[in-house]
């Protein structure tokens, strides 16, 4: 009785079945050998292209330099402005970014009306579609008029001010913001979706209002999906090229809000295509440094996923 | 859901991975391309392109036998050594032409234009290549001045500005720093937006070059392409930037410099000063140099040379 619960194609084919398990486990293991391949590849060919740079124009003037001149007589290659812009613009996008994102996961998860919910959220996977350029080409068009109003008010009595025509950090930031806001809104809804029924009932019971219960007690337990939101932001803030190429102004100066200034990935992206000799390794020492920032934001997303699941255990 | 995102991020990805590719191409040159696939064809069918070239020079010149006769025998190869802001063109020169003639090879050095007329003065190159006149002492020294194209840069405003010209001292205080809004050189009450090229960048190199202010400027926007910044400057009142001449259109207003047009006309008479020569140096006259390098000359100065300065932005000198 047992055995004929077994279709009869599994007994007669069994030989054959056989091989084509082994032969997909074979292709599964290609498949992933080749990611392995591209990391390490990409990995060696940074640390090969960017450290010739590092050692003959030297770490210090590289990373602490603030002066980039690299088709001058005597060219010098300093990064840190660029280094502090990435940083600084990023943390910036993240502040704004980040509440927006997570409040309006929020409304999605447990404020909006189901028929809302159901308008607002492809309107925010669209978000995540649309190309990067498409970004910079609305910042140069909406965003930098606006700015430069603002640029001529604010410094309006300012006679040191080198004005930008709006291309300054204020509007990458802006581009930025938006940008990782579909980033952010996914994954922190999900999260907020995957905390337990019985925490929200428990705190309702106890005579906490609905605003109380999301704040104190669904968040708090949403914590690790938003933190992961937050820093996969990051990782797009940082990674991001195309769009704010478009709006930054490019020059190379301290990250002030009105200022002109140049992003790593920009700094890469805008001089690759005419450098040479020791102008063109500096820009590889540059990708080794991007790239090292996005190592780093890896292994701590990393390591807060699993802290994250030895909790949920 | 996650994976609906992955996969629109995926896209994304692969949309900006093609257009940075097509970027790629488009700032490397057309005549890159172009050559390759011309290099291709001539190696295949060696004969053939040389027999149609060369019907092509005899309907174009006179003294069709002797010319046939020297192109399908040419053989060896010719050293170019000098500007770094030459190198477009003479990359491109040299392709077509060793496109043309299968047998000859062509090496350029870009080192410098004093290293390169002094190469040609020293014999060691056969054409020194110079992105200025030749000085006196060159010349008497032996080195020739064969100006073969031009390069010349046209300064652009939005078309709102009512400034129409400036004179040298203003444009370079302009880009210093020194001047800081329109209203010191007789516009409007408003601030000056200077808007550069890249670091790298040949039109950057020979502005900054032509007014004596290398590495002395003060941008507020460094953009990395010619379109770039005609957008720039076309959409933000009181910009100011340069572009190579035949890039401008009706979008900005060029400005009048000294109180010169920037037209071809006034760049070939030497009276705009946004210019420069691009100087091929050979030491004796042309009609004194190897066969080769005739034909060379021959080649460039030829309309299919000049097309090819065209191409890479360059006024022609015929």
């Amino acid at each position: 009785m047992e055995m004929k619960t077994i279709p009869d194609s599994v007994m007669r084919s069994s030989k054959s079945k056989e091989t084509v398990e082994i032969i997909a486990q074979i292709i599964f293991t290609v498949c992933a050998l080749f990611a392995i391949l591209a990391v390490m590849a990409i990995t060696a060919y940074m640390m090969i292209g960017g450290t010739p740079a590092l050692l003959k124009v030297g770490i210090k003037e590289i990373l602490f330099g603030t002066v980039w001149k690299p088709t001058a007589a005597e060219p010098q290659y300093g990064i840190l402005y660029v280094i502090l812009t990435s940083i600084v613009g990023t943390a910036l996008a993240i502040l704004i970014g980040v509440p927006i994102g997570i409040l309006s996961a929020v409304f999605l998860a447990e404020v909006a009306p189901k028929r809302l919910a159901m308008i607002v959220k492809p309107a925010v996977e669209l978000l995540a579609g649309i190309p990067s350029v498409i970004y910079g080409l609305l910042g140069i068009y909406l965003l930098n008029p606006l700015m430069y109003k603002l640029e001529l008010f604010v410094f309006r009595n300012s006679t040191e001010h080198q004005y930008t025509g709006g291309a300054n950090l204020l509007s990458a930031v802006l581009v930025l913001a938006i940008m990782i806001l579909p980033t952010v809104i996914n994954i922190s809804e999900t999260s907020i979706r995957a905390v337990p029924v019985h925490i929200k009932s428990a705190s309702l019971a106890l005579g906490a209002t609905h605003i109380q219960t999301i704040f104190k007690a669904i968040l708090p337990a949403a914590r690790s999906g938003v933190v992961t939101a937050v820093v996969l932001g990051i990782g797009r803030a940082i990674g991001e090229a195309m769009a704010i190429s478009l709006v930054s102004g490019s020059s190379v100066n301290l990250p002030l809000p009105f200022n002109s200034v140049r992003f790593l990935t920009t700094a890469i992206v805008s001089e690759m295509g005419y450098a040479q000799g020791t102008h063109r390794q500096v820009l590889f020492t540059i990708g080794l440094v991007l790239f090292v920032f996005i190592m780093i934001i890896n292994i701590t997303l990393n390591k807060i996923l699993k802290k994250g699941g030895a909790e949920h255990e | 859901m996650k994976s609906k995102m992955m996969k629109m991020a995926a896209v994304t990805g692969a949309a900006l991975l093609t257009m940075f590719s097509l970027a790629g191409c488009g700032s490397n040159g057309a005549s890159g391309n172009a050559d390759v696939s011309s290099t291709v064809e001539s190696s295949v069918q060696a004969n053939n392109t040389v027999e149609s070239s060369t019907q092509e020079e005899s309907s174009t010149q006179e003294e069709s036998s002797s010319v046939q006769e020297a192109e399908t025998e040419l053989s060896g190869t010719i050293l170019m050594v000098g500007s770094t802001s030459m190198e477009k063109l003479a990359n491109a020169l040299a392709e077509s032409f060793m496109a043309e003639y299968p047998g000859v090879t062509v090496n350029a050095e870009f080192v410098g234009s004093s290293a390169g007329v002094e190469a040609v003065n020293n014999g060691t190159a056969d054409i020194g290549n110079s992105s200025r006149n030749l000085k006196d002492e060159e010349k008497e020294a032996g080195a020739v001045e064969n100006i073969v194209a031009i390069d010349g840069i046209a300064v652009c405003v939005d078309p709102a500005n009512t400034v129409t010209g400036l004179t040298k001292q203003q444009l370079t205080d302009i880009y210093t720093g020194a001047i800081t809004n329109w209203s010191e050189v007789g516009g409007n009450d408003s601030p000056i937006i200077v808007v550069g090229r890249e670091a790298g960048s040949g039109t950057r190199g020979a502005f900054e070059e032509i007014l004596g202010v290398e590495d002395a400027c003060a941008y507020a926007n460094e953009l990395d392409s010619t379109g770039a910044v005609m957008a720039k400057v076309a959409s933000t009142p009181g910009a100011i930037g340069y572009v190579s001449l035949d890039a401008v259109d009706d979008s900005v207003v060029a400005l009048a410099l000294e109180g010169v047009e920037p037209t071809v006309e006034n760049i070939k008479s030497g009276n705009y000063f946004l210019s420069r020569p691009f100087v091929m140096a050979t030491k004796g006259e042309i009609s004194e140099q190897s066969e080769l390098v005739q034909a060379w000359f021959d080649y460039v100065l030829g309309e299919e040379g000049q097309s090819v300065a065209q191409t890479v932005g360059l006024i022609t000198v015929n």
